[in-house]
């Protein structure tokens, strides 16, 4: 307990740290423009990352899917914005509306969390029938599915309310509306988050997560990834668990999503294809499987790495070194005799090793 | 044992059997336990004796016959509701929670036990602190059975091999179950360490008063503890009784023995 309690803290503690440092960078204007605008969107990824740790390391179920719950609530914070937008009178552009900014922010990652979380449980109730590679090629497919269901909707905006259609209305002479998500070319969107509001929302994901893998149902979700029939023979309702944790899991990626686009200047369906999903997974797989601390670690450098890149000498090798640097860390990490130094750096207190028994067995 | 709590079974088979294909795995299993009896379940390799255990369990679903619990029929029921409804099991084939510590294995033994929500536990309102609270106190009392509690934040998967066995038996224990089924409870134990389980499985008995049933190899734990055993090869019973009859039962030697010997 002591020990878990202990880990929870110094993520927060990292979050924390992580905020003051760049927020001083900054206000001192310490920063360069493209590292600034880095931020938010690399805070978003640290969020996914964590959803996505959540099914693969707390609940051991592959998804190769997880763009699609992100896109979700992309969208929806699109949609919720243009809804907000068309339905306030405020004077002068939203970047002098501090209040606007924050209501359309939370309204959005409110709605965005629910309706990834409703895609998630009714895409879970199939898909969690399944188990290992199987479950991860179906969410890959759902992951499709998301995608290329945005890629042929258009939803636009006028006097009579908000209108859904497979046909592009903006082609009809006499449309007088504002379109929200217009099929392939996505939505325009009006940047309202900031660094701030994005460090606020990791840490309430932070807390949900940690303090939901501590809880009774966390340690139900757990047990179920380490002997599933002892689960069940323990009297856990382990599809009720399984649901759980993807649907929650739904839910913190679209709230990520939100967090994404209202970062941005406009998003389309093809930012969230099956490249986005194995990025994640990647972060994941990289920080440590069911470790929150290294999936945010991850995520944040491998998201800016690439960028950083960008702005050296090196441009055109510039995916070429991240791919070494992937395969690097990953020998490295995976080398015993540096795991064992690491080990003697940083002892570990939770593995306590066991008192020799007397008279143990032959 | 009084004639009256004989008769009161907490756990009765009809006809019970599983067919595998063309392979019939169990038949004919018809049994009574008492509500406090300790029975063995006895048999060479591959007589269907686990097979028995993951029929009342619900692992498997039986092709025949029916499984009475505490006077309810159990069909219909998946293994967990069948531990809601009081069967509690360990594994021949250690089955703990390998990543979680001593006391979170015993803490899911109690999930069912622990009262409150899902909101409750992500907002850590006063009703998690509490219930938190009590089951780990709950999951240490019941570590001390086996003299465990110190151990309670060690990883399950670093105990040596005998503890690990009693964790499962402690986890079982911990779902507060009317009938606990320990598969092969001492295997890998030593003499002493067996000694030790026999105690602790008569005083479970006794502290918690409900029935034990077990599959052994160790003959001296079986002859020494078990009110009643039954014998199967083939997966049928080919002998019931006390333990000084199925001692003596020639049919039971030669399902050990192969030909009528001498006992050894």
């Amino acid at each position: 307990m002591n020990n878990k309690s202990k880990n929870a803290f110094l993520n927060y503690g990292l979050v924390i740290v992580f905020f003051v440092v760049f927020q001083a960078l900054l206000s001192t204007g310490n920063i360069s423009s493209l590292l600034k605008g880095l931020l938010v969107p690399m805070t978003a990824y640290m969020i996914l990352a964590i959803s996505l740790n959540l099914v693969v390391g707390i609940s051991g179920e592959l998804s190769l899917g997880h763009a699609g719950f992100m896109s979700i609530g992309a969208f929806t914070a699109a949609f919720v914005e243009g809804v907000i937008l068309n339905n306030i009178k405020m004077e002068g552009p939203l970047s002098k509306n501090l209040g606007v900014q924050i209501l359309i922010f939370v309204i959005s990652v409110i709605v965005a969390a629910v309706f990834a979380a409703i895609a998630g449980f009714l895409i879970g109730i199939p898909v969690l029938r399944l188990n290992g590679d199987y479950l991860a090629i179906v969410t890959l497919a759902f992951g499709e599915i998301i995608k290329n269901i945005f890629n042929c909707i258009y939803i636009s905006i006028d006097e009579t309310g908000v209108h859904i259609s497979d046909k592009n209305p903006s082609l009809d002479a006499s449309f007088a509306g504002k379109m929200i998500l217009e099929g392939p070319q996505g939505s325009v969107i009006k940047k309202v988050s900031i660094f701030a509001a994005g460090i606020i929302l990791l840490l309430l994901v932070l807390i949900i997560v940690q303090n939901l893998v501590n809880s009774k149902a966390g340690r139900a979700i757990m047990a179920m990834r380490d002997n599933r029939i002892a689960a069940e023979s323990s009297g856990l309702p382990i599809k009720k668990y399984k649901l759980m944790a993807f649907t929650i899991s739904a839910a913190i990626a679209g709230a990520g999503g939100a967090l994404f686009a209202l970062n941005s200047t406009g998003i389309t369906p093809k930012q969230f294809d099956f490249n986005a999903s194995i990025l994640i997974l990647v972060f994941v797989v990289l920080g440590g499987i069911g470790n929150m601390t290294g999936s945010m670690i991850a995520a944040a450098l491998l998201y800016i790495l690439p960028e950083m890149l960008r702005e050296l000498d090196v441009q055109k090798y510039r995916m070429l070194i991240y791919a070494v640097l992937l395969i690097a860390v990953m020998l490295i990490t995976n080398n015993e005799k540096i795991r064992a130094l690491a080990g003697r750096v940083f002892k570990k207190k939770d593995k306590v090793s066991v008192k020799p028994e007397a008279g143990k067995e032959a | 044992m009084s004639e009256k709590k004989e008769k009161e079974f907490v756990l009765e088979t009809n006809h019970l059997g599983i067919d595998f294909g063309g392979l019939t795995a169990v038949d004919e299993f018809n049994i009574g336990i008492g509500k406090t009896e300790i029975m063995g379940l006895i048999g060479p390799n591959g007589a269907g004796k686990t097979t028995i255990f993951n029929l009342l369990t619900k692992v498997y679903e039986p092709t025949r016959g029916n499984i009475i619990l505490d006077g309810k029929d159990t069909h219909g029921m998946n293994p967990a509701a069948v531990n809601q409804a009081g069967i509690a099991r360990t594994f021949q084939n250690i089955r703990l929670f390998d990543k979680l510590s001593v006391e979170d294995n015993v803490k899911i033994g109690l999930h069912n036990h622990i009262n409150y929500g899902l909101f409750t536990g992500v907002f850590r309102l006063p009703k998690y602190w509490s219930e938190e609270k009590k089951a780990h106190e709950k999951a240490l009392e019941l570590l001390d059975i086996f003299g465990m509690a110190d151990q309670a934040d060690v990883r399950a998967d670093s105990l040596p091999y005998g503890a690990q066995r009693r964790l499962e038996i402690v986890r079982a224990l911990a779902t507060g179950p009317k009938i606990l089924l320990l598969d092969e409870p001492a295997a890998g134990m030593n003499p002493s360490e067996t000694e030790e389980l026999m105690k602790n499985i008569k005083k479970i008995r006794d502290d918690f008063g409900i029935a034990v049933m077990l599959i052994e190899h160790d003959m001296k734990l079986v002859m020494g503890i078990c009110e009643n055993i039954a014998v199967l090869n083939f997966g049928k019973v080919i002998a019931k009784g006390s333990p000084s009859e199925i001692q003596s039962n020639p049919q039971v030697i030669e399902a050990y023995l192969g030909t009528k010997k001498e006992n050894a």
